[in-house]
This record gives structure tokens, sequence and C-alpha cells, in this order.
């Protein structure tokens, strides 16, 4: 979807800001949230790419005025109602009734393993890849209403494929439970004057990694 | 300064408080162990973090057959080393040469390698970078005090898929017989985003 997530090329964000000696956590209430949400995703409910959905789903207004773990946590809050964990009126009154431990709950002996181990988001194919490396493409321009790992700012441009790499499942159905649909991955350079125009930097390439059907012949 | 950089993060106890009532309610209903949220916090405060990513690029200046490894199969020379697991499932290892420079970004959200960064710093989650490394590198690396030479190219990896990337910098000048830990302690976690060089020895 073309929400607040897709940044690359806006402007008007100001500088970065680099923070000497940064901590992992700027509050306690962030450590809660990141881990509320890896345990929450643990239950198996939902993958990483509705996670991603649920955040770039919020209301831009919402989006850019609040930090990312803010982010993380109306997002978390949205996948806990939709996949009904939690009901509104247990979040509006921040009270529920107890329960026994659901049998996917992740317990702290276990959290050390599965942090370690993560996904495989790797499906290896057994089709042609449809391109090779040396390759040139355009990405497509295509606007969908779900979820896309597409960045607007290649869109309609043409570039060249650098690496070939095998499946991977499909954001843009993982992140809506219509499947994993694995396909090729690419590592597509462009110009830095292909996607800005004259006045782009000197000596300036970007890659994105698209699937498959993000790209056509070029 | 009255009004510091952390105006994405002024909102604490409102936070706090939605947080803490999302806690109690998952706790209660038997999602969530809060010992779990302990153990995760404990995991990227003080675990996994960019000394893990430091060891992996002192290796690789020190070790040429590691170096070639990282280049073909990332994964699996980062695995070797033991840094594994959540948003570092599939590493590419990208190597800053004479001519070229790599910088790492995630426009669409806050991909990064967890297993040998650690979790990624505000900066890198900000808008402001999300939006400028694509369009404008070189205007960035000068707010981090790094100017590069125009013949020098910037490359920039946009993290939109799975993988994740590590930059390799080059190793600096003046380092002969240095043991593997003081080289480590050359490499910032800015210089294996790409957002930095290392440290130069004194």
């Amino acid at each position: 979807m073309n929400g607040p997530q897709d940044l690359g090329g806006q402007m008007g964000f100001g500088p970065v800001r680099p923070e000497p000696a940064e901590p992992p956590f700027h509050a306690d209430w962030e450590g809660r949230v990141l881990g509320l949400t890896l345990c929450a995703g643990a239950l198996g409910l939902w993958n990483i790419d509705e996670s991603r959905h649920a955040r770039e789903s919020l209301p831009p207004a919402i989006y850019y005025n609040a930090s990312y773990y803010e982010i993380w946590l109306r997002a978390l809050e949205a996948l806990l109602a939709h996949h009904q964990l939690v009901s509104a009126q247990e979040l509006a009154q921040g009270a529920a009734e107890p329960a026994p431990a659901h049998p996917r709950r992740l317990d702290a002996a276990a959290v050390p393993a599965v942090l370690a181990t993560g996904s495989d988001y790797l499906r290896p194919l057994t089709t042609q890849p449809r391109f090779r490396p040396g390759d040139r493409v355009r990405a497509r321009n295509i606007h969908p209403r779900g979820h896309t790992r597409l960045p607007r700012y290649v869109r309609g441009h043409t570039g060249v494929i650098e690496a070939a790499h095998d499946g991977f499942i499909l954001p843009d159905t993982n992140a809506h439970q219509r499947g994993e649909n694995p396909e090729y991955l690419y590592t597509v350079v462009f110009d830095g004057a292909a996607l800005w125009g004259p006045d782009a930097e000197p000596g300036l390439t970007v890659s994105v990694d698209a699937w498959e059907h993000y790209l056509e012949p070029a | 300064m009255p009004h510091d950089h952390h105006d994405h993060d002024n909102h604490l106890d409102p936070m706090e408080a939605r947080t803490r009532a999302l806690e109690t309610i998952l706790t209660r209903k038997g999602l969530v162990d809060p010992a779990a949220i302990d153990a995760i916090i404990e995991t990227y405060a003080e675990k996994v973090g960019p000394r893990n990513g430091a060891q992996v690029v002192a290796r690789a200046w020190d070790d040429p057959a590691f170096a070639e490894w990282l280049a073909r199969d990332a994964t699996a020379a980062i695995s070797d080393m033991g840094f594994t697991g959540r948003q570092g499932e599939h590493m590419q290892a990208v190597f800053n040469t004479d001519t070229l420079h790599n910088m790492v970004v995630c426009t669409l959200c806050s991909c990064y390698p967890w297993p040998v960064l650690g979790l990624p710093p505000v900066w890198y989650k900000s808008p402001a970078y999300r939006s400028r490394a694509v369009i404008e590198p070189r205007a960035v690396l000068a707010e981090f005090g790094l100017t590069l030479p125009e013949s020098t190219g910037i490359r920039v990896w946009d993290s939109t898929a799975e993988l994740r990337y590590l930059v390799i910098p080059q190793r600096p000048a003046n380092t002969d017989g240095f043991t593997r830990d003081a080289l480590a302690d050359l490499v910032t976690r800015e210089s294996m985003i790409g957002t930095g060089l290392p440290r130069v020895p004194a």
C-alpha cells in the first residue's frame, strides 16, 4: 500500500540525528513493547508480514507522530483485536478475566533458543527463474492496496539484476493470510540518475530486493 | 538543549501506562509470560549487540579465507561465529573498497541485522534517515561527519526483503600486527551500517 511507511525519497523530515552511546531502550516501556510483540507473535496467529502491514496501516498522522515502539504497540493492539485475542472492552478497561496459559505461550526458558533460531524465509523453487544477473528489468508501475515490499521510488524505473536469489515467501500474500506463494528474489540495482534525475548525487547506485512479479523485462 | 532529539519519544507517561495495561491483560489471559519479556530485553540489552558484528569484521580483516567465505555465504560464515537467529536468518556481507562505499537502509520499516548489530538505533528507524538515505546519502553521511570524495561511488542497499546486510569496512592503515580484539575495538556500529568508518588507531 502507498502508506506512511513508504518513505524513500520523501522530503521534510529534517536532519538525521545520531545519538552517541545510544542505549538499547530510552524508556522501560520500549523494552516491554519489544517483548510483548515477540511473545504475541510466538502464538503463531500472524506472521512478520502481517505485523508490518498492521504498522503501515496506522493513519499517517499517527504513524509520523509516533516513536517506533509506539508504532509497534499500536499495531500489536490492532493485531490482538483483529485476531480476537483481546477485546476492545478489555483494552479500554486494561483488565481481563484470568485464563490458563495458552498452549503456544512463549516461556522464558525457551526465549534464548527461539531468538537464536529465527524463521527461515527461504522456499527453494524448482521452476526456472525468469531473470538472470545482468538482465535489464523495469520495476512495474503497480499500486497494490494491500501489503507490498516494492517501494514507490523505484516503480517504473529501469535497473539491472545484480543477484538472483532462491525463492522467498511473498509478503504480498503472506501478509493477508493468502499463502506463502514463494517467488524468486532479485537484487536490482538502479542508477541514482535513473531514480532522481539530473540532480542526483554523483556516483550513486541504489538497490532493492524485489520478488519476481515486481519486475518486467526492459 | 530544552528541545533535544527525542521529540519522537516524548510520550513516556501515556505510553508507559498503555504498555503496562496491555501486558497486564495478556499476562492474565495466559498469552504472555512476563519473564519471557524480561529474557528478551536482557538478550538485546546485554548480550546481542554491535560487538558481535565487530568480531565478524575483525576476523574478515585478519583471515582472508574467512573474508572469502563471508563474501560467498555470509549466513554460514557468521553462523560459524555463533551469531544466528531472528532478523539475521539470511545474511549478506557487502565490502567497501577504494572506489565504493556501502550504506544500508530500510525505507519501508526498520529491517536490521539483529544477531550482529543488536537492535537498530533510533536514527536508523527515523523518517529522516529512511527518506533521505536513498536520495541524498552524501548529505546524510555529512551529518555523521563523513565526507567522501565524489570519485567514491556510494551504493545504498534498501533492505526490502528478508536479506540482511552487514557492511564490511576497509581495514584502517597502521594496524599491522593488531590482535583480533584490538581490531574489533576499531569497528563502530555506524561503520557496519555504512554511516561511518572504523576508528583510526591513535
